[in-house]
C-alpha cells in the first residue's frame, strides 16, 4: 500500500485508536487499527482501559490527526463528551473525532451535536471508516 | 438438486430489494455459489461417507454418557433432565436485577445468572474515579455484602443455582455469596452453582485483570481448595471459551485455547497436592455456539474427547465424572446485528440448537436488541421463550447426540480435535499457557483471525444478512436505557455501608489479608473475614495489588 501523504505537510496521516472506559472489547479497535495502518496512515493504539486524561495526552503528544475512539461499555455519554472538554481545554481543535462501538441512534445524534464528526456502529464496513477519517482529515487540511 | 434450484429462485427473488449490482452483493454471490468452508475457513468436501470415519471410530465414537463422552456427558441426556436455561443478567443497581432476576424464575427460568458491571469486574468500587459513567452500565455494581445481599432478596440459596461471571476478583464475590447464604441460613456446602474465574482467558480475551498473571493463578487455586474442602455443590472455575471466539477466534482456536486453559488449572490444583478426581468433577466449560451449525456441534464433541482422554491419561484421573466435560453455552453476541434487529432471533434459535445438538448442560439465548443495548424484558422473553420451543416442541431432546455417527459430523469432530492438538503442540513449544499468554501469542492468534474474518465481511466472502447482503430501510426497535441516576443511588449506598461500618475492624482485616497475600496462606479465608466486617472489593484489591501489583498489557494489533 502506498502511503496516504496529507496536502499540506506531505507526512503521513496520525490516528489514534483510544479505548477508553474499562471494558475490554478490543476486537473492533485492533481490527479498525490494522486497517487503517494497512492503508497507510500511522496508527497509535493506546491500548485498553484508558481514562479521558490518558486519551488527550497521547493525541497532543502524537500531534494526531484524527481520533477514533471505541466504546461498548455504555459509557460513551460520559467518556466522549469529557475526551472533548479536554481538548478544548488544552486548545486542541484540529482533531478529527470520530467514534465506533455499540451506540444507540439517539445517542450519535447528541455526539455529533458535540463535534464528533462521525459514529460507526457494529456492522459498518471498514473501508467506510478509512474513507472517512482520510477524507475527514484532508478536507480539514485544505 | 430440488434445494439448489430453490435457493436459486430465492435468491434471484430477493436480490432486487438488496443492492443491485453493487459490487459487494455481486461479489458476495458468487463466493457463496463457488465456496465451501465452515465460517472459520475449513474446507467442506462435496460429500462425506463411510472412509470418513477415521481410526477406531466406534471407540472415539462411543456411547452417550461412557467415556471418551463424545456423545454426550449422560446416558439418557435431556431425556433424563432438561438442559438448564439460564439467561445471564444484571444492570444498573442490586435492586433492578434482582427485580429480573424474580421475573426470569417466574417465567420458567431454571437457574441465576449474574453479570457484573464494569468496575465490579475491574476490582474498582463505585465511587472510584474510574468508576465513572460505567456503574451499573454492563450489569450490576456489586461493592459489599451489603449489595449481595439485596441483590438475592426473596431468592433462597439453598433451592436455585446461581452463576456468577466474575474474573479476577471471583474470590471476593464468592466470599460475599456464602455469607449470605449463612445469613439466609444456607451451610455453603449447599450452595450450589459457578464462579466464572477463568483468569488465563482474561488475559488472552476479555481483559478484565488486577493482578498479574502469577498471583492471579495463586488466587485462582486457593478457590478451587477451598471449594475442594467446603462447597462440594459449586464449580469454582468455568473454563471459558465464550470470550475468546468473541475477540474473533475460529472454532479451533475457540476449543484448543480454551481446553489449554483448563489443563493449566488443572496443574496448578495437582501441584498444589488436591487430588485430581477431589477436584476436577466440579470443573465445567462455557463455549460459544456461533452461527455455522456444524462446526459447533463438532466443536464440543471434540472437546469432550479431548478433555475425558487427557484427564484420563495425562493426568490420572480415576473416575469418569472427572474426565466428564459438562458445559455452558450462550450464542454469539458477535453474529447479532445492530441491522434489522429482530433476524437475531433467527440467528439466536439456530445457534441455540447446535448447543443443544452438541449436548450443552446450561444454555443462555441472546436478545435480539443486544447489537444495541442491554437487552429489554420483551426481548429477554423471546429469547428465553426459543429455549422453551426448542426443548418442548421440536423433538429434539427425545434422544442422545441424534447427529452421533453421522459421516460428516464425526470427520469435522477429528478434524477440530487434530486442530486443538496442533495448538497444544505450539503452545508446549513455547512453555505452556502462562507463558504463552505472557508472550501474547494466542492474543495474536486471536488477532490475526479476527482481521481475516473482517475481511471476508468486507468483501462479501462471508455473508451477513442485512450487513453486506439483504440490506434494508432501518428498523427502530425499543431500547433499555440505565438511568445515569442510578450511579448516584449506588454511590451513596457505598458511602452508607462505609459510614456505618466500624473501620478499625476493617482496617485489622486489610492488614490480615495484606500478610496473608504477602505469604502463602489460602486467600479465600481472609477475603471471607474481610467481607464480613462490610469491607468493599476496591478495597480488599487494592490491599492484594499493594503485594502483588497490576497488569498492563503490551498492546498488539
Amino acid at each position: 500500500m502506498s502511503a496516504v501523504a496529507e496536502p499540506k505537510t506531505g507526512r503521513k496521516i496520525r490516528v489514534v485508536v483510544a479505548k477508553p472506559g474499562l471494558d475490554g472489547h478490543d476486537r473492533g479497535a485492533k481490527i479498525i487499527a490494522r486497517a487503517l495502518r494497512d492503508s497507510g496512515m500511522e496508527v497509535i493504539y493506546t491500548g485498553l482501559h484508558q481514562t479521558p486524561e490518558q486519551i488527550v495526552e497521547t493525541v497532543i503528544q502524537e500531534d494526531a490527526d484524527a481520533i477514533g475512539v471505541s466504546i461498548l461499555s455504555g459509557a460513551h455519554m460520559t467518556l466522549v463528551p469529557r475526551i472533548l472538554e479536554l481538548l478544548k481545554a488544552e486548545g486542541v481543535d484540529d482533531v478529527l473525532i470520530t467514534v465506533g462501538g455499540t451506540i444507540p441512534t439517539r445517542d450519535i445524534d447528541d455526539l455529533k451535536a458535540m463535534g464528533v464528526s462521525g459514529v460507526f456502529t457494529p456492522g459498518s464496513p471498514t473501508d467506510d471508516i478509512v474513507d472517512f477519517i482520510r477524507s475527514g482529515v484532508q478536507r480539514r487540511e485544505i | 438438486m430440488v434445494a439448489a434450484l430453490a435457493a436459486l429462485l430465492f435468491r434471484d427473488a430477493m436480490e432486487p430489494t438488496s443492492t443491485p449490482g453493487t459490487d459487494s452483493a455481486r461479489k458476495a454471490a458468487e463466493a457463496a455459489d463457488n465456496e465451501f468452508t465452515t465460517m472459520s475457513g475449513k474446507p467442506i468436501k462435496a460429500r462425506y461417507g463411510p472412509e470418513d470415519l477415521t481410526g477406531d471410530a466406534d471407540v472415539k465414537i462411543g456411547e452417550p454418557g461412557q467415556y471418551p463422552f463424545t456423545r454426550g456427558p449422560y446416558e439418557s441426556m435431556y431425556r433424563g433432565r432438561n438442559w438448564t436455561m439460564r439467561q445471564f443478567a444484571g444492570f444498573g443497581t442490586v435492586e433492578e436485577t434482582n427485580e429480573r432476576f424474580h421475573y426470569l424464575l417466574d417465567h420458567g427460568q431454571t437457574g441465576l445468572s449474574t453479570a457484573f458491571d464494569m468496575p465490579t469486574l475491574m476490582g474498582y468500587d463505585s465511587d472510584h474515579p474510574r468508576s465513572l459513567g460505567e456503574v451499573g452500565r454492563e450489569g450490576v455494581a456489586v461493592d459489599s455484602i451489603d449489595d449481595m445481599e439485596i441483590l438475592f432478596q426473596g431468592i433462597p440459596l439453598g433451592e436455585v443455582s446461581t452463576s456468577m461471571t466474575i474474573n479476577a476478583p471471583a474470590a471476593i464475590l464468592l466470599a460475599f455469596y456464602v455469607l449470605v447464604g449463612e445469613k439466609q441460613g444456607v451451610a455453603s456446602e449447599k450452595l450450589a452453582g459457578t464462579i466464572q474465574t477463568d483468569i488465563l482467558k482474561e488475559y488472552i480475551a476479555q481483559k478484565e485483570w488486577c493482578f498479574p498473571v502469577e498471583p492471579a493463578m495463586r488466587l485462582v487455586t486457593d478457590m478451587v481448595e477451598y471449594c475442594t474442602d467446603h462447597m462440594p455443590r459449586w464449580h469454582p472455575i468455568s473454563i471459558s471459551g465464550y470470550h475468546i471466539r468473541e475477540a474473533g477466534a475460529t472454532a479451533a482456536q475457540e476449543l484448543a485455547f480454551t481446553l489449554k486453559d483448563g489443563f493449566t488449572y488443572v496443574e496448578r490444583a495437582i501441584e498444589r497436592g488436591i487430588d485430581v478426581d477431589a477436584f476436577a468433577p466440579r470443573l465445567s466449560f462455557f463455549f460459544n455456539a456461533h452461527i455455522d451449525f456444524f462446526e459447533e456441534i463438532a466443536k464440543y464433541r471434540a472437546a469432550r474427547r479431548i478433555w475425558a482422554r487427557e484427564l484420563k491419561e495425562t493426568y490420572g484421573a480415576k473416575k469418569p465424572e472427572s474426565m466428564r466435560l459438562r458445559f455452558h453455552t450462550q450464542t454469539a453476541g458477535v453474529s447479532l446485528t445492530a441491522q434489522q434487529p429482530l433476524n437475531n432471533i433467527v440467528r439466536t434459535a439456530i445457534e441455540a440448537l447446535a448447543g443443544v445438538l452438541g449436548g450443552t448442560q446450561s444454555l443462555h439465548t441472546n436478545s435480539f436488541d443486544e447489537a444495541l443495548a442491554l437487552p429489554t424484558e420483551e426481548a429477554v422473553r423471546v429469547a428465553l421463550r426459543t429455549q422453551q420451543i426448542i426443548a418442548d416442541e421440536t423433538g429434539v431432546t427425545n434422544t442422545p447426540d441424534p447427529l452421533g455417527g453421522s459421516y460428516f459430523v464425526e470427520s469435522l469432530t477429528d478434524e477440530l480435535e487434530a486442530d486443538a492438538y496442533d495448538y497444544f503442540r505450539r503452545i508446549d513449544d513455547l512453555g505452556g499457557m502462562v507463558e504463552a499468554v505472557r508472550q501474547n501469542f494466542p492474543q495474536r492468534e486471536i488477532g490475526e483471525a479476527a482481521f481475516d474474518f473482517q475481511r471476508r465481511v468486507d468483501d462479501g466472502e462471508f455473508t451477513i444478512v442485512g450487513v453486506n447482503r439483504y440490506q434494508t430501510e432501518e428498523e427502530e426497535v425499543p431500547l433499555l436505557h440505565i438511568d445515569p441516576a442510578l450511579e448516584t443511588k449506588q454511590v451513596e449506598r457505598l458511602a452508607a455501608t462505609r459510614a456505618k461500618r466500624d473501620s478499625s475492624q476493617v482496617e485489622s482485616a486489610l492488614a490480615a489479608l495484606k500478610e496473608a497475600a504477602a505469604g502463602d496462606a489460602n486467600l479465600m479465608y481472609p477475603i471471607l473475614d474481610a467481607a464480613r466486617v462490610h469491607t468493599t472489593e476496591g478495597e480488599m484489591i487494592e490491599a492484594m495489588q499493594e503485594v502483588f501489583g497490576t497488569y498492563t498489557e503490551t498492546p498488539v494489533f
